[in-house]
């Protein structure tokens, strides 16, 4: 538990030279759940790209599975592949659920997994959808559908970027008991980025405050929620505007 | 309306009839318009899907002569490709054996594949920007390489790249200016269909240019039906 998946050192991701992402120094611990909290445009999305390799970091060092990233290096693929993401946006494919689920497989060359397609599509309520067209799915739906495509890949890390925004009290739950499963389980590491500090009390052992761009407290849940060191984040768990 | 029925009447006759000089036209139509697709389709769609999904120096540049080629008038593709190919262009005086002649079916092919190939890349390229581009980031989320990515991409895409193919077959398929500056209308060796009609309307034969033009249209209606059967379901999502 305590040894750390990621070690973010130093990192920066500037657009057009303005800094959106400045963060000194991050662990993540292999096979936790971690929370990332702030407000909109605190740069947490942003940092869930550069965990998923998908833009490289402007500065800094990004170590991942004891392999070591900077400016100008890329992850390999075979690397890449153990890390993924489920956006706000399900961003289906414009085929069935089934096609959906198993994109990734294929990509991977993995053919013969309807086992493991069908377990998890009964895990997340769509056994019975598996031949819709996406089109026809609702919001939670297609959620729980990004979910399994995701969860049937098996990754070392799951990034959850507000997962369950705009969903439906029964979607949340559905979602959040699939992803503490799958941390309890399988021992996945999770990296959700929230705006709801309930849903981060639910879930995370760790959670840490963003504001433009930077870490400002990093604690457990426990102390996070409870009494946190620095002014902002306890007005943040307050609700107030912490900018 | 009396050449107009006559037309139909002789249209009736020259296809039931299995008229020999019809289906030759008619062949060797479909064939170069057909060849000059094909050609455009594996050039355009690639370089559509470059030019519309990555970013380089000089992409603006190639996205203008792009759209510039989309509006080219098949008499002045005609007119370039003649002046390449001829004896004297620098092209023709090579006299390389994989150059075609002029007055040659390939010549008639490499003026259609200009005048298409633009159309296909430039409707390529806009219906894969239309794409999300949050759906490219989850493709590569989920384990794709730059290619995979790119043809998840292209596949999100494929209702408006099947319009850019029909749109390049309809720009060739009823263009005349360059086909005629290129094959030269000879009878059994590069006339078709454009070419025919106008030739047959010259000689006040409207009977014959109208059974002509049914036909092109019926070309283009069926190829049409078959590209959007052949993309499956895409239209009734």
């Amino acid at each position: 538990m305590s040894n750390p998946i990621y070690e973010l050192h130093k990192v920066t991701k500037a657009y057009n030279g303005h800094p959106v992402v400045q963060v000194e120094h991050l662990n993540i611990k292999r096979g936790e759940i971690m929370a990332i909290v702030g407000p909109s445009g605190a740069g947490k999305s942003t940092l869930l790209r550069l965990l998923n390799f998908l833009e490289p970091a402007t500065a800094g060092r990004i170590r991942f599975l004891g392999a070591e990233f900077g400016p100008g290096r890329v992850a390999p693929l075979a690397l890449r592949r153990r890390v993924t993401t489920v956006f706000q946006r399900p961003e289906l494919l414009n085929r069935s659920v089934w096609a959906n689920v198993t994109y990734g497989l294929r990509l991977r060359g993995q053919r013969n997994s309807t086992q493991l397609v069908n377990a998890t599509l009964t895990q997340v309520g769509l056994a019975d959808k598996s031949r819709r067209h996406d089109r026809t799915l609702s919001g939670g739906e297609a959620q729980r559908v990004a979910l399994a495509r995701a969860m049937v890949l098996r990754p070392d890390v799951l990034l959850l970027d507000e997962p369950t925004a705009n969903l439906d009290p029964y979607n949340v739950g559905l979602i959040e008991a699939n992803v503490q499963a799958l941390n309890r389980e399988h021992g996945v590491t999770l990296v959700l980025v929230t705006h709801n500090i309930f849903q981060a009390q639910r879930l995370a052992q760790r959670v840490a405050l963003m504001l433009d761009g930077q870490i400002i407290e990093m604690a457990d849940a426990d102390t996070f929620f409870q009494s946190p060191s620095d002014p902002r984040t306890a007005a943040f768990v307050r609700g107030e505007m912490v900018y | 309306m009396k050449e107009i029925l006559q037309g139909l009447v002789e249209v009736i006759r020259l296809i039931a009839g299995g008229d020999p000089a019809l289906r030759t036209i008619a062949q060797l139509s479909l064939s170069v318009s057909g060849t000059a697709l094909l050609i455009s389709t594996a050039i355009g769609i690639p370089l559509g899907t470059i030019v519309g999904l990555s970013r380089f120096t000089g992409r603006r540049l190639v996205v203008a002569l792009l759209y510039t080629g989309m509006g080219f008038p098949p008499v002045v593709v005609g007119l370039f490709v003649y002046l390449m190919l001829s004896h004297s262009g620098p092209l023709g005086r090579l006299a390389w054996s994989f150059i075609p002649a002029l007055f040659t079916p390939a010549a008639m092919v490499v003026a259609q594949t200009i005048i298409s190939f633009p159309l296909v890349a430039g409707f390529t390229m806009a219906a894969v920007m239309g794409v999300s581009p949050h759906l490219r980031q989850q493709v590569q989320s989920l384990g794709a390489t730059p290619l995979q990515s790119k043809l998840a991409v292209l596949a999100e895409a494929r209702v408006g790249v099947i319009v850019s193919i029909v749109a390049g077959f309809g720009s060739i398929i009823s263009e005349v200016g360059a086909v005629m500056m290129v094959g030269g209308n000879i009878e059994q060796r590069t006339r078709v269909l454009t070419t025919a009609i106008i030739l047959e309307t010259r000689k006040g034969n409207f009977d014959l240019a109208l059974a002509l033009g049914v036909v092109l249209l019926a070309f283009a209606f069926i190829t049409n039906i078959a590209v959007l059967w052949l993309q499956g379901g895409a239209f009734r999502e």
